[in-house]
């Protein structure tokens, strides 16, 4: 079966005051049909270039040098932005943000928003005019009892700013899933919450996986996340992507350094205070090759060389290292 | 210092607006050596009257026969004084009422922020006509009408910063060391709220000079034969349409010179104020 | 809501008291005869003395403002002593011909400076928005005397396409005066000929008018939508599928226009006094050219029912754009 989404060697680079900034060098996923892929990676790391060149909404000085972004069948990249915003987001793809009170415009009432969206993306059903706006209210209200939003008829005639931030990205789930798109991206969504709200978030991210069979890509900084939520998983680090498989596997044996190193230092499983010797690379002068070269402790001349070859852990797991090359 | 001088040169319009303000200042100063017919001030030609532009009269001539461009360039001066002393009595009114206001709490600021306001809720222009009209119009009384309609906007501005400084911790820690009240508000919190008080005279003496010239156009200011820019627009409106030159070199005039000083104000005000991110 | 602006009405209230004492004190301030002063420079002896009876000028100077007070509430301002008729009904009669320029202006300014401020603002540092920001800095520094001039000089001695001066040419007979104002009194009496001289005589006044206002919503308009465009709000409504045009003109101009809308206010006062100058070279019927007329002639009652007016027309235009802002933003109006 066809993946969901399927990203290969994606070259993204940024004009800069500074000079061009190689955000994203080789990037690849996929993401299979039903199942919920965490790409994980420290700030800074290009996840969120990677959304937007997925969505198609990256800023003016960038540019996508090379790659392609395959979505059930289509590359995404060669569609044009009106196309992208007729037929692609919201009907197909579905973006949860991370930042509920920002995302949200302050000045309108929710369901002014989110039938907005339900208005252009729905999926056509045959009705017209007002009967069509009762539907989408209905469908609306059916989502929002589903999310376990207090009042949801309530709901809609209130502004962004009179919910709280649990209650605002249940909304925010509600509206990415509100015109049946196959695949929901989102951007790291629990960060902004606290955490037994983030539990609960990522409870109902579960179940909505399976009872609307969506494909879901969670972007994520956190591991514990990534363990409680997601199938498969890929790591990126500086714009490179370096390990992808199943969770489990990776987690109990990671193979790539990098990887073995993040998951060393997090809390559930460092014995001490230990951070990752060295700093994250620059994307304006990124060192050659492999970019975690400069940090590695299994480091070898190879390694700056050319760019990483494609291996297989004994995880399973796609690494891109010498070591397992 | 000169970080502050190097980011304004960046500034195009500002800079455009610097050039203008030097040029006109220039030329008020030395406008009886600038002028080909310098005596045209008071002296009439009546055989020279209304002749258009040419290249002896680059402005044409008025109905009494005299240079327009060097009633121009001699009304600069005229302006230029206007917009200066009223500016400078507004702020020698409004910047004490400030700091005063700012600084002491209770009926007093209470009782001077209210005049300001008041006085802020008539047009400036309505209040100087009627001010003008109730004390006889002249010139005089014009740029003293003109001077208490204006100095609520410094006091305004520096009550702010006043406020603002004397709420911060630094103030406190003078106090602390024992620093007066007259030390405290003229080394520490006077040069702090001076930026914004120049920002906003730059803005004013563009502001009045175009109100100074409303005043001459209604014959509340200037009176004949003073080269006052807005009056030669009054006089030049019986000879229209003919005489189009007339009306038209003095309004460029002050067209020219406000923008200067709108211009060189507003990229002031965007060195002084950059946390307001006005887009640029 | 109603909450809202009786709160903000009694704010301004100290204002407005202010107001009256110092137009009471600019009458009677004045080193000289306050009855002299109120009666004006046209006065006749017995003018004078009615005044001093009327305004009890012999009474201690509380008595006096007890009077103004009292008077001022039946809206007694006093007699012109130019028309010798009461100021009040001076000002009713002429009000409507101000209202129907300012009203024409201000919506010239927003209808065309609102959208050229989005475009500007979509066009960001490109050449259409240069040319813009070079308009609005001209549009500040022009003296509406002199652009009305400008404008009569071209459009109306030379091309001869519109109406030197006045509100309805003389020759034309004037319909019946329903609302006051001009152009919506011609369209109730049917009258097409009267409808359409009295659009050609407003022309050139409400341009001149609208040219400053013009530049200022422009300018505070492009900078609002600059900044909004900056907030994350517009990439998720982008993210979601927002039509373009739909997410700027709709969902971002109504967080653009705060900054505007004070502008909108604040531009009201200047029209008053920018129509005072302008009313005046175009012959216009209104409170503008009865100022001028007041100024030269030396009527102090005028001049004071005028500030008087002016100041609590500003003063309720202020109350409004509160309101105003609180309706673009429900935040405000929970804070209050």
């Amino acid at each position: 079966m066809m993946p969901m989404l399927s990203v290969r060697g994606l070259k993204v680079s940024i004009r800069t005051d500074e000079g061009t900034a190689q955000v994203l060098d080789d990037v690849g996923l996929s993401l299979e049909r039903g199942r919920i892929l965490g790409v994980v990676g420290e700030s800074g790391c290009g996840k969120s270039t990677l959304i937007r060149a997925i969505m198609g909404i990256l800023p003016k000085a960038a540019r996508v040098e090379q790659g392609e972004i395959w979505f059930d069948g289509e590359n995404l990249l060669v569609f044009s932005e009106a196309e992208l915003a007729r037929t692609v987001r919201s009907s197909r793809i579905g973006f949860i943000p991370q930042d509920p009170l920002l995302a949200l415009n302050p000045v309108f009432k929710i369901g002014t928003q989110l039938l907005e969206i339900m208005h252009w993306h729905a999926p056509n059903d045959g009705s017209r005019g007002a009967e069509r706006r009762k539907r989408h209210v209905g469908r609306l209200i059916g989502l929002l009892k589903r999310m376990q939003v207090p009042d949801p008829e309530g709901a809609l005639e209130r502004y962004p700013h009179q919910f709280s931030g649990g209650q605002r990205q249940r909304l925010l789930i509600a509206a990415a899933l509100a015109c049946s798109p196959r695949l929901v991206i989102a951007d790291e969504p629990t960060t902004a919450l606290d955490v037994t709200t983030q539990h609960q978030i990522l409870l109902l991210l579960r179940e909505l996986v399976s009872e609307f069979g969506i494909s879901l890509l969670f972007v994520t900084h956190d591991f514990g996340v990534v363990a409680e939520l997601c199938d498969d998983l890929c790591v990126i680090y500086a714009g490179q992507t370096v390990e992808a498989g199943p969770v489990r596997p990776i987690l109990d044996t990671p193979a790539h350094p990098y990887t073995r190193a993040l998951l060393a230092c997090h809390p559930d499983r460092a014995t001490s205070f230990q951070g990752i010797a060295g700093s994250v690379p620059s994307p304006l002068s990124p060192p050659p090759g492999c970019r975690f070269a400069p940090r590695c402790a299994d480091v070898r001349a190879a390694c700056s060389a050319g760019a990483p070859p494609h291996g297989k852990a004994k995880s399973g797991a796609d690494v891109r290292c010498v070591q397992f090359a | 210092m000169r970080p502050i001088l190097a980011k304004l040169s960046r500034d195009v319009p500002a800079m455009l607006g610097l050039a203008i303000v030097v040029v006109v200042l220039l030329v008020a100063i030395f406008g009886p050596l600038l002028a080909p017919f310098p005596e045209d001030a008071a002296a009439s030609h009546l055989t020279r009257r209304l002749r258009p532009p040419s290249a002896d009269y680059l402005f044409g001539t008025d109905n009494l026969g005299r240079d327009i461009f060097s009633r121009v360039i001699l009304g600069a001066r005229g302006a230029l004084a206007i917009a200066l002393t009223v500016v400078l009595v507004a702020m020698l009114i409004g910047v004490p009422l400030g700091l005063l206001a700012g600084f002491r709490r209770g009926w007093l600021s209470e009782t001077i922020m209210r005049v300001t306001d008041v006085v802020l809720a008539i047009p400036q222009l309505v209040l100087a006509l009627a001010l003008a009209q109730l004390m006889s119009p002249s010139l005089e009384t014009a740029m003293l009408a003109l001077s208490l309609t204006y100095w609520p906007f410094f006091t305004r501005i520096v009550y702010a910063e006043t406020r603002r400084l004397s709420a911060s911790l630094f103030v406190d820690a003078l106090r602390g060391v024992g620093a007066s009240t007259g030390r405290i508000v003229f080394l520490h919190i006077l040069p702090n709220a001076l930026s914004p008080v120049i920002v906003r005279a730059t803005i004013g003496l563009g502001f009045t000079i175009l109100v100074a010239a409303v005043l001459g156009f209604l014959g509340m200011g200037a009176t004949p034969p003073a080269p006052d820019w807005g009056l030669t627009i009054a006089e030049s409106r019986t000879y229209l349409p003919k005489a189009w030159w007339y009306a038209t070199f003095p309004g460029l005039a002050i067209l020219f010179t406000v923008m200067g000083f709108n211009l060189l104000g507003d990229g002031l005000r965007d060195l002084v104020d950059p946390r307001i991110r006005r887009s640029r | 809501m109603l909450r809202f602006v009786l709160r903000r009405c009694a704010l301004v209230v100290p204002s407005l008291l202010g107001l009256l004492v110092v137009t009471f004190l600019l009458i009677h301030a004045v080193p000289s005869d306050p009855a002299v002063a109120m009666a004006g420079d046209a006065a006749t002896p017995e003018q004078i003395e009615r005044l001093r009876k009327q305004y009890g000028l012999d009474r201690p100077i509380w008595e006096q403002f007890a009077v103004y007070i009292e008077n001022v509430a039946r809206l007694d301002f006093g007699e012109s002593a130019f028309s010798r008729r009461p100021v009040a009904l001076d000002i009713a009669q002429r009000l409507p011909a101000t209202l129907e320029l300012t009203f024409c202006a201000l919506a010239l300014s927003v209808l065309l400076g609102v959208p050229l401020g989005v475009v500007a603002a979509l066009n960001h540092n490109a050449w259409p928005d240069y040319l813009l920001r070079i308009f609005s800095v001209l549009g500040i520094a022009l003296a509406a005397f002199w652009v009305a001039i400008m404008l009569q000089l071209l459009f109306s001695m030379q091309l001869g396409w519109l109406p030197l001066r006045g509100d309805l040419a003389s020759t034309m007979a004037r319909p019946d005066p329903v609302t006051g104002f001009l152009v919506i009194d011609s369209l109730i009496a049917g009258r097409w000929d009267a409808f359409v001289d009295a659009v050609r005589h407003l022309a050139l006044p409400a341009v001149t008018l609208s040219l400053g206002g013009l530049a200022t919503i422009v300018r505070f308009t492009r900078a609002g939508v600059v900044d909004t465009l900056q907030q994350d709000f517009v990439f998720y409504e982008r993210a979601m599928g927002y039509r373009w045009l739909r997410l700027v003109w709709i969902f971002v101009l109504r967080n653009s226009v705060t900054a505007t809308v004070t502008q909108i206010g604040l531009l009201f006062g200047g029209l008053i006094a920018g129509g005072v100058v302008v009313e005046s070279i175009f012959d216009w019927p209104g409170i503008g050219s009865y100022t001028v007329q007041a100024i030269l002639t030396g009527d102090r009652q005028v001049m004071l029912a005028v500030t008087l007016l002016v100041g609590t027309v500003y003063a309720a235009v202020n109350i409004l754009v509160d309101v105003l802002h609180g309706l673009l933003d429900p935040r405000l109006m929970e804070r209050g």
